[in-house]
């Protein structure tokens, strides 16, 4: 399921720690960019990987929000809604992004192409409103510049980054 | 008085990028050398104990002081971990330091570790700073490359690693202790104290965990000395800080100023005062967990004596300004729905006091707010205050409580009037 490249990447991840345990969240975040999300084999594979309990690496990963137990879509889209962004339009912005893609925050377009979700502060208060598609901050956001990013993903010219 | 930027000196120089090569042309990596040629670990802990620096992070705990908290004695391995998990709502300063000028706060990560006798060092950024993520890689790459980090550094004897560490987003990692349990793998919460990391931190070691501005800080007070530093703004709040500014201002922004600036001239000579002729209502002097202030509060310095005496805290630096238009029930809901969000769940007051403050300010502001929903809401704060393992209960807490204090007529207004009186209800 993880190819020898990645398998490569964590075997020297993991010797950055005097402890390899706290090698899981960045293993985490190296699967599940892999596997699209960490599904009950992705999960299994990094416990054993290591040496932990399937429970265990799945008590710590429902901690997080970048963590993804279920499947999410090709591009992830995370919409700030904490307080400066609100002041600044983030819920015009999600009600423009559920009327356009035909979803709600928290799914995946049918297509499987894109998933919304609410996030907090991303520290984007200074150029708020502020999202993030696959990792990549787009800040000031307006409606029309929401627009012309989903065709921009349509089109697959939005570069995101490995995250 | 125009004041001399120290923390963003380098980025407002036209075209600066922040490679090693760029921060060393205007001066960069001198403080280093200094500090390994001419100063034993123990004289760079009493310079800056002298210097006055203050965690930049949100509790304003003396540097100094922290460092000299870790035992001298002892056999374990210490550690030096880097905070930025830059999540307090209205805070954005981190992220341009990272971004903008990673080699500052590598030249002072690497004075700050031999200060405490580290030889492995962390930076924990937040999930989200992928971008600011790279570039610090970049950097330490950098570093390794001069010989600044790696073994036996500038032939000083000193070794050090330093990596970087990406949480996976969650608030909670920010607090040092949750953040070294998530740096362990775990999930991210907060142990009990005492012990405190200094006594048994990273891995049951001796640990510091400092925030990305106030090692930011070192290089200036190695080159320049304790002194200089501490004539900066008010003595108990020494050197620059960086405020960053959101909301309803003309010029929101990361502003680098000495504590001693008030809140009128912050808002309204820095960021351009408030935009469509609008007026001040009310501002977060310190990150959403800080009670909030309003126009009668203008003229409280920033520092952090002023701002507790004015019933606030200086936190985070997070300036969020709000305009008269804004409903502070709607601002009670989103604040409380984040601090519901990111509690950890460990300890009832919070986990169950956080929902229930989301749940009650949610139905105020949407209508059905009950007459005794105020006296709920202050007794369930005063629940949460002091009586958990963190302090996130107190910061969900405390900003609710300053809702009421300051605008009790207005709640009072949605419940009787059963809506939310402002125009668009809560649209924003």
């Amino acid at each position: 399921m993880i190819s020898d490249e990645t398998k490569k990447r964590l075997d020297e991840l993991v010797k950055r720690y005097p402890e390899k345990r706290s090698a899981l969240i960045p293993i985490l975040h190296d699967v599940q960019a892999e596997v699209g999300y960490l599904s009950p084999e992705a999960i299994a594979w990094v416990a054993a990987y290591l040496t932990l309990s399937p429970a265990d690496v799945m008590s710590v990963a429902s901690f997080y929000d970048m963590l993804h137990l279920e499947p999410v879509g090709k591009h992830m889209i995370y919409v700030c809604h904490n307080l400066t962004c609100s002041l600044l339009g983030a819920e015009r912005l999600i009600r423009h992004l559920e009327n356009r893609l035909g979803i709600r925050m928290g799914e995946t377009t049918p297509d499987g192409l894109i998933s919304l979700k609410r996030m907090e502060c991303l520290a984007s208060c200074g150029t708020a409103p502020a999202i993030q598609i696959d990792g990549v901050f787009y800040e000031r956001v307006t409606p029309q510049t929401l627009d012309e990013l989903l065709e921009k993903l349509r089109n697959g010219r939005l570069q995101g980054s490995r995250t | 008085m125009a004041f001399e930027k120290i923390l963003t000196r380098y980025t407002n120089i036209p075209n600066y990028t922040g490679t090693i090569d760029e921060y060393i042309a205007h001066g960069g990596y001198q403080a280093l050398p200094k500090a390994l040629r001419e100063l034993q670990p123990a004289d760079l802990i009493e310079t800056v104990k002298r210097s006055g620096l203050r965690g930049r992070g949100g509790a304003g705990f003396p540097c100094g002081v922290k460092w000299g908290f870790i035992p001298k004695d002892s056999p374990k391995a210490k550690y030096l971990v880097c905070n930025c998990d830059e999540s307090e709502p209205g805070t954005f300063k981190d992220r341009m330091l990272i971004e903008e000028e990673p080699h500052q706060l590598i030249e002072g990560l690497i004075i700050s570790s031999y200060a405490i006798g580290c030889r492995l060092a962390f930076i924990y950024c937040r999930g989200e700073f992928v971008y600011g993520a790279q570039v610090l890689e970049r950097a330490l790459r950098e570093a390794y490359g001069r010989g600044f980090l790696g073994r036996n550094i500038l032939g000083s004897g000193f070794d050090l690693d330093v990596h970087v560490h990406r949480g996976a987003g969650a608030y909670i990692c920010g607090e040092e202790t949750g953040l070294l349990e998530s740096l362990e793998g775990k999930r991210g919460q907060p142990r009990m104290k005492p012990p405190f990391p200094a006594i048994s931190g990273l891995y049951r070691s001796p640990t510091v965990v400092n925030n990305v501005e106030t090692l930011s800080n070192i290089p200036h007070i190695v080159l320049r000395g304790a002194e200089w530093f501490a004539s900066i703004g008010p003595p108990k709040s020494a050197g620059p800080r960086l405020f960053s500014v959101s909301g309803h201002v003309e010029r929101p922004g990361n502003y680098e100023l000495p504590m001693s600036i008030t809140l009128r001239e912050l808002i309204f000579d820095h960021a351009g005062g408030i935009p469509n002729g609008r007026r001040l209502k009310a501002v977060i002097p310190g990150g959403s967990s800080a009670p909030v202030l309003t126009e009668q509060h203008l003229d409280v310095p920033m520092d952090f004596e002023s701002l507790a005496a004015a019933g606030s805290m200086g936190g985070s630096g997070g300036v969020i300004v709000m305009n008269d238009t804004v409903c502070m029930v709607r601002v009670g809901e989103i604040v409380s729905r984040f601090y519901h969000h990111e509690s950890c769940g460990q300890c009832t007051q919070c986990r169950e006091g956080t929902a229930w403050l989301h749940k009650v300010l949610r139905r105020i502001e949407h209508g059905q707010g009950r007459k005794e929903d105020l006296d709920v809401l202050l007794d369930m704060c005063d629940n949460m205050k002091g009586k958990t393992i963190c302090v996130l209960s107190d910061a969900a807490a405390m900003p609710i409580e300053s809702y009421l204090k300051h605008f009790r007529e207005e709640f009072e207004i949605h419940i009787r009037g059963r809506a939310c009186p402002f125009e668009g209800k809560g649209a924003f």
